[in-house]
């Protein structure tokens, strides 16, 4: 069993508790800082992790567990980052047992563990103009890539999609950073009636054709992308959102088809040449356990919202 | 193999000490006499059905009836035999008198582990290869069994509670990096802090424990043991930060320079799964063993009432491969209720690198073993999960390098296995991490880190061992190596 106790708790006494008890475990535990809800399903969680906020890149992750014994390890994106307070950002969608475990804590309270950054950062350089695509949830791990593409001195154009309006998340943010910004939706409720590939094409024809396009999104999203801009030689990267175990490239667990080879998501990517990639095995190996997750997590409606999300 | 009830057993050792001991002093002649102890165990069909441990440790009785079949030879070759070269005609004459705190003092001499490796070095092709009664009797099975001797003593301190904290002597002022958990890092830790050093242990996992923990299955090596062998540690002031992964929380060079550390043990282990590279082998349903165990070990995939962790329910498994990790696999399977668990292995029996316990466990549990067999292909459904696997059949031909006779795939020999899970445990090699990070590293072209005798590498201040230096080795090499290191740091750090 775990035993919760705050960074500050002086190690001496730690130790001497340890010693009385064999069994209690010293954790260094991450505080939730700050806990808001961005839309129905979607929250950003401000977390004390200095070390990471210190050495973390765009396009990095990390692993987190609610509970230590009987905990899953799941990887999320670190959506941004405070040097001086020493916080890393989360955001993430509830859609199986871990993630609501997540949104169920609160301000105050501690994140049983936390690891990283893990993966391989960004490549970020001056390409010239470069179209950020994000499709539901997918917008918060683009975030910081946006940035650093900007901070590189690109172009920047996004395109965003949602299913409507209510699930439209960091669009301030979004507008504060890029040149451009192409709301997209299923339902026409906000921006325009469209899937995000249609304003991908049409910037892939204008005359202004990137020179670089970053997917990030539900698979299925990202596997048009890659098909919208081949014909049109673009390179295209794309950020895979596969199972992990312990994201050290230790298990395999997150292993894509790549150009007809094996890669490891966690160490060798997350992000991989968007053309090259199998996505149609991605996708089934991302179902692997669903027969087993519909049981631990009772309210399948969120899960049913991801998957209809992956269309936007 | 029928199976032999513990207090059937116990009440036989209790004859035999009774009779051993009403004899007076015994010659060589009435040593090798006395029968070898049979290890009690959990009756194959009931632990079929249970993480619980296989093997349940001799009685002090037995322990002492098995202590007797010790010749002492003068030249002892078993030491030597021992990669650590354990005193073990000494400790083994302690238990013997009953004195089994003197056995594990001699043990704790040159062993920190010896909980561990009691029960999981292959002990048939280490001390008790060369044992002397083995000789005599014509069998190295019949060998003194000096792993279970070991082990027994060990629990039996454990279960006294009080096992000693060893001395540690009064504060440097330096402070020692110690990367990774694993056999190799234990042993660091605990030596270079009895130096009177600060040491910090950096762990990627949430738990400490390494192999020992996400590896080999509880039925073999109880957590609990490695839980206390860790609690030792912080008892003695090792301070254990997990979810740290060097390299990418911090590089070895910021640890050095940026937190001052004087000295950093590298001892990461071999945690890369190697795959086949054949066809199908990323459909649903295919895991590396490492993967599959960390689920089930680490993660707890197996307590489905409890655990958020899912593991794949299975039907038929195929394992790939014949050494422990195979075998650890294929037992796993099992228990986690496949009705059908196929072993298949591209040598022949004698050539597999499991240990012969294990090999033997695994049968009588009924894993089928499918020799000189290798796959060629995964067939999946439409759903891209696993259908069947298509192998050929070998036969063996001319010895190679490694001198065991090279399996030869038989034309035309192909057949199909039915089945819906594969299990690949056809090895590890060195995870790149600390290498692509650590500039001025040097490393073999197998990614092995590159070290001089004493377990430094081309870095100042910077040693390894363990797997990471090995190859995948065992659980003793590895604590061996942590042995040379640390006290080469200590040396290193004292001028
Ligand atoms: C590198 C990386 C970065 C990610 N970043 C973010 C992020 O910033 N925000 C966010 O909301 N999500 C992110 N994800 C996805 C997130 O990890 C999953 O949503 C989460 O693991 C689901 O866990 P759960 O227990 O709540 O749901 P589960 O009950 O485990 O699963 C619900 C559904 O999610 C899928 N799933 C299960 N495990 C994973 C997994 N490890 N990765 C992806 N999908 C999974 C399953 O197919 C299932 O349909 C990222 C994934 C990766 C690999
Ligand atoms: C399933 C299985 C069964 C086995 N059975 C036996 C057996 O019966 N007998 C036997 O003698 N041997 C056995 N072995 C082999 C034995 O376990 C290993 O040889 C031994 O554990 C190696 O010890 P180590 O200290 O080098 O590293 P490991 O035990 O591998 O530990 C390395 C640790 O380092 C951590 N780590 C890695 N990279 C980093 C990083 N960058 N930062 C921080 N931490 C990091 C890992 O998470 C891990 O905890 C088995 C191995 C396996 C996998
Ligand atoms: S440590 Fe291993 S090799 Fe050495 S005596 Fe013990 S069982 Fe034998
Ligand atoms: S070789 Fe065998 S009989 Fe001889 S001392 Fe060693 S354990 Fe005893
Ligand atoms: S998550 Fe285990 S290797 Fe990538």
């Amino acid at each position: 069993m775990a035993y919760v106790l705050p960074r500050s708790y002086p190690l001496r006494e730690i130790t001497a508790l340890i010693r009385h008890s064999g069994f209690f475990f010293f954790v260094l535990m991450n505080k939730i800082v700050r806990k808001r809800q961005l839309s129905d399903a979607v929250f950003r969680m401000e977390i004390e992790a200095p070390l990471i906020a210190e050495e973390r890149k765009p396009g990095q992750f990390i692993i987190l567990q609610v509970e230590h014994d009987f905990g899953e390890r799941i990887p999320l994106t670190i959506a941004d980052a405070d040097l001086q307070a020493g916080t890393i950002s989360l955001i993430f969608q509830t859609v199986g047992a871990t993630t609501k475990k997540l949104a169920a804590l609160n301000e105050g309270d501690f994140i049983a563990d936390l690891v990283g950054p893990l993966g391989l950062p960004t490549h970020l350089e001056k390409v010239g103009t470069v179209v950020c695509v994000g499709g539901g949830i997918g917008v918060a791990p683009l975030h910081p890539i946006v940035q650093g593409l900007k901070e590189a001195g690109n172009k920047v154009i996004v395109i965003m999609g949602a299913r409507n309006k209510d699930l439209v998340i960091l669009e301030d943010e979004m507008r504060a950073l890029a040149d451009e910004i192409i709301l997209c939706s299923d339902d026409g409720s906000v921006g325009r009636k469209a899937l995000v590939t249609e304003p991908l094409k049409e910037l892939c024809e204008s005359a202004e054709k990137p020179d670089l396009v970053v997917a990030v999104g539900p698979p299925i999203m990202m596997k048009f992308c890659a098909l919208t801009t081949k014909p049109y030689e673009v390179h295209t990267i794309v950020s895979l959102n596969t199972i992990m175990v312990d994201g050290t490239g230790m298990c395999g667990g997150c292993r894509v088809t790549v150009g007809g080879e094996t890669k490891f998501v966690c160490v060798d990517g997350p992000e991989f040449d968007g053309h090259l990639v199998d996505f149609d095995n991605m996708m089934k190996r991302l179902a692997s356990y669903k027969d087993i997750e519909h049981k631990a997590s009772h309210t399948c409606k969120t899960e049913e919202l991801l998957k209809r999300g992956g269309k936007s | 193999m029928s199976h032999t009830p513990l207090v059937q057993l116990e009440a036989a050792a209790k004859a035999q000490l009774e009779q051993i001991l009403a004899k007076g002093p015994l010659k060589p002649k009435d040593r090798t006499a006395i029968p070898q102890q049979e290890m009690p165990s959990q009756d194959a069909l009931d632990r079929r059905g249970n993480m619980h441990q296989v093997a349940l440790g001799y009685t002090p009785e037995q322990a002492r009836v098995e202590a007797m079949r010790c010749l002492q030879c003068k030249n002892a070759p078993c030491i030597a035999g021992c990669p650590v070269n354990i005193d073990i005609p000494r400790f083994i004459a302690r238990i013997a008198e009953g004195d089994y705190r003197g056995g594990i003092d001699v043990i704790k001499e040159t062993s920190v582990l010896p909980a561990v490796c009691g029960r999981v070095c292959p002990q048939e092709t280490q001390c008790q290869a060369v044992c002397t009664v083995g000789k005599v009797l014509k069998d190295v099975d019949l060998s003194v069994s000096i792993g279970r001797l070991e082990r027994f003593v060990a629990d039996w301190e454990r279960e006294q509670g009080a096992s000693e904290l060893p001395e540690i002597l009064a504060s440097t002022g330096k402070k020692v990096a110690v990367i990774g958990s694993g056999p190799a890092s234990i042993t660091v830790a605990a030596d270079v802090r009895r130096a009177g050093h600060e040491v910090t242990v950096f762990e990627a996992f949430h738990k400490p424990g390494g192999v020992l923990l996400y590896g080999i299955p509880e039925f073999r090596l109880p957590k609990q043991i490695v839980q206390q062998e860790i609690d030792t540690l912080r008892a003695m002031g090792v301070e254990i930060r997990t979810n740290f992964v060097v390299g990418r929380t911090r590089k070895i060079h910021d640890l050095m320079q940026k937190d001052g550390y004087d000295a950093v043990f590298i001892g990461t282990g071999a945690g890369l799964p190697r795959f086949m590279n054949m066809e199908g082998e990323n459909l649903v349903g295919v895991f590396s063993a490492n993967e599959y165990l960390t689920r089930s070990n680490l993660m707890r995939a197996y307590d489905l009432d409890r655990a958020d962790t899912p593991i794949y329910s299975s039907r038929k498994v195929a394992v790939l491969g014949g050494g422990n990790v195979a075998m650890d696999a294929a037992r796993t399977a099992l228990r986690l209720g496949a009705e059908e668990v196929h072993l298949v292995y591209r040598r022949s029996r004698t050539e597999m690198p499991a240990r012969v316990e294990e090999v033997q466990h695994a049968e009588e549990e009924g894993v089928m073993f499918h020799f000189l067999t290798n796959p060629v292909q995964i067939l999946g459904d439409e759903d891209a999960r696993v259908a069947s696997m298509e192998c050929l059949r070998y036969e063996l031909g001319e010895p190679d390098a490694s001198g065991r006779r090279r399996p030869i795939p038989i034309e035309g020999s192909n057949f199909k296995m039915d089945v819906d899970t594969v299990i690949v445990a056809i090895g590890n090699n060195s995870n790149p991490l600390i290498g692509q990070t650590t500039p001025g590293l040097e490393l073999n072209k197998r990614g092995n880190i590159v070290v001089d005798e004493s377990g430094k590498t081309s870095l100042e201040g910077v040693y390894a061992g363990g797997d990471i230096v090995l190859g995948a080795a065992t659980v003793i090499l590895a604590m061996g190596e942590g042995r040379k290191a640390a006290a080469a740091m200590n040396e290193y750090l004292s001028r």
